[in-house]
């Protein structure tokens, strides 16, 4: 099964509605509780990721009978060096970002604690491309 | 399979579906012009029982000659009772009339409630790791989650409500005393349907220590008559009665956990729709930093509750002035705890522990995960086609239901009116055929004469 959600930079008050929605999906398929806390924890990360750092994007999300698979693909300004991004306390949040009360430089070790399989790519000035997997059957 | 207290009155239930509409876990279908409740989704809310115009929804409760079977009676009280009388008739009044009734003894359940409290506090203590904790005072809310946020149920706090132990200091004190089990009866006055499911079928316990429950209303009614009928200058039997603390006293009320709690930061939260809009947000691991939630289903919680006879607010401001009156006293120094029950604080304390709450999603569409995905995939394709107006005709709550409803096999495509219309339009269904469709939902007497304007 296949799902898109558009998420648009800046809109914080939408924040959350892809998690939501995959939320619901995973819980009318019988995925364990606190499986399906670890893929919404996790999305949820990204897709305020893609709201506050970045200048929105796309959630793509593949569910099969094992797995779910969620692809966030935002638009710039991409990260330089994502080993040093990985690393808890480590950001490159925009000042006025900051000042929200973002870039914590918490979101992509959360991520990585919470899913299976965690690949980033990116390109400066171009964008960020999270994938991450998690197994139904732990 | 699950028991539920509220059930429909096949013979009063007209069939406008207002419950259908109104039911906060979509519970509700129409079927052969009568509602029926979907028992592995009704937490027993009763959000049904007060649109019904036709009074076809009630509550499972027990005779109220029950308690005459035993020598020992015990009238198990929820403070809201009292704050149903008019400001003339007393608190001791009540109790007084109570027993003239039947009871051999009368208390009120929130004389637990300091117990339930430390009981709470020394679980908090020792699992560290959960937070928030859940309070497990609202049986609504704790059945709302086991169906809906199966993720939460382990932050549930696994303690007796101060109905249960209350129970378990009425049976120990009474069989201390060297009366027999059998001869005593331990009766509950109910003021909502999910308390009586709580007692009927307990979460995390095999069984309640409860007898019976006895419906507020009814009791309500006697009491009041009883009061009547013995005029201004009876004399009632002289009787001591607990006095409730004003921290017990308040504690059924929204806040009334929470201002009491010691947690750093909690929230209080009343009206099942504000619970599941704060719970939606807890389960994404949305709300930060919070240690205990004090939940209930009803607007004013409990002197909101369904069998509340008077308005919510005006019940609610009664409780208040008891509690104003107590507070007094007790800064005057004259009202101890109750030093009765004191005795058993650390028997009752330890005994108020149950097994954790479990989930029981009523979401999942298949035990298996490949079924469950087809059949979501047929459940989106279908509802592209169907009109997302929820408007109801096909007897499920909105399109979605329905969709889901066709597909797992509960109910037939053809009852969605606008489907019928294409399909009559094709060429591909008769008028006939429509009509009995129509009349399989809302049964054959809806359709009347042509309408003069």
């Amino acid at each position: 099964m296949h799902q898109e959600y558009t998420v648009i930079e800046g809109d914080f008050v939408n924040a959350g509605k892809a998690s939501s929605s995959v939320k619901k999906t995973l819980k009318q398929l019988n995925v364990n509780p606190q499986v399906v806390k670890r893929v919404v924890v996790a999305l949820y990360e990204a897709e305020v990721n893609a709201i506050a750092h970045a200048y929105g994007g796309k959630v793509l999300v593949d569910i099969d009978a094992d797995k779910i698979k969620m692809v966030v693909a935002d638009k710039g300004p991409g990260i330089p060096d994502i080993a040093w991004a990985m690393e808890e306390g480590h950001s490159t949040a925009r000042p006025e970002v900051r000042d929200m009360g973002f870039g914590a430089g918490m979101g992509l070790p959360n991520m990585q604690k919470n899913v299976d399989k965690l690949n980033v790519t990116s390109e400066v000035g171009v964008g960020t491309t999270v994938e991450m997997e998690v197994n139904f059957n732990a | 399979m699950f028991y539920h207290a509220l059930q429909i009155e096949e013979g009063r239930c007209i069939g406008c579906s207002r419950c259908m509409k109104i039911c906060p876990t979509e519970a509700i279908r129409i079927f052969g012009g009568k509602a029926e409740i979907q028992e592995h989704r009704c937490i027993d809310c009763g959000k049904c029982y007060e649109v019904c115009p036709s009074q076809a929804i009630s509550i499972k409760d027990d005779d109220f000659e029950a308690i005459h079977r035993y020598s020992h009676s015990v009238a198990l009280l929820p403070a809201v009772f009292m704050g149903q009388f008019p400001d003339d008739i007393s608190v001791s009044r009540v109790y007084a009339s109570l027993q003239e009734l039947g009871f051999a003894h009368v208390m009120e359940v929130e004389s637990a409630a300091m117990i339930y409290k430390d009981a709470k506090e020394k679980y908090a203590r020792e699992h560290p790791d959960v937070r928030p904790f859940i309070s497990s005072f609202c049986p609504a809310i704790v059945r709302l989650i086991q169906i809906k946020y199966p993720s939460l149920t382990e932050n549930i706090l696994p303690i007796k409500v101060p109905l249960d132990i209350s129970a378990m200091y009425a049976l120990e004190e009474l069989q201390s005393r060297g009366i027999p089990r059998e001869e005593i009866g331990l009766f509950y006055i109910t003021p909502c349907a999910a308390k009586v499911s709580a007692v009927k079928a307990p979460v995390g316990e095999e069984k309640s220590l409860i007898d019976g429950v006895i419906n507020m209303n009814l009791l309500y009614n006697r009491v009041y008559k009883h009061i009547k009928d013995m005029g201004k200058n009876h004399q009632y039997k002289p009787l001591t009665r607990q006095r409730l603390s004003a921290d017990a006293v308040l504690s059924t009320l929204t806040n009334g956990e929470r201002r009491i709690c010691t947690a750093k930061r909690s929230y209080s939260i009343d009206g099942i729709e504000n619970v599941m809009d704060f719970l939606d947000k807890l389960e994404n691991d949305e709300v930060e930093g919070v240690e205990f939630l004090e939940l209930r289903a009803c607007d004013q919680s409990c002197a909101g509750a369904l069998l509340s006879v008077d308005n919510r607010f005006l019940c609610g401001e009664r409780m208040y002035a008891r509690a104003r009156k107590a507070a007094e006293r007790e800064r005057n120094g004259e009202m101890a705890r109750d030093r009765e029950m004191e005795k058993y604080r650390d028997y009752l304390i330890e005994h108020s522990l149950v097994d954790e709450v479990e989930p029981r999603s009523m979401m999942v569409l298949d035990e298996n995960i490949a079924k469950a995905l087809e059949k979501m995939e047929k459940i989106e394709k279908m509802k592209v086609h169907l009109p997302q107006i929820d408007c109801g005709v096909c007897g499920a709550p909105t399109c979605e239901a329905f969709a889901t409803d066709v597909v797992c096999g509960r109910a037939d495509l053809h009852r969605c009116v606008f489907y019928r219309l294409h399909l009559e339009q094709e060429g591909k269904m008769t008028l006939n055929e429509g009509r009995s469709n129509m009349y399989s939902v809302w049964g054959d007497d809806r359709i009347s004469g042509e309408i003069e304007v």
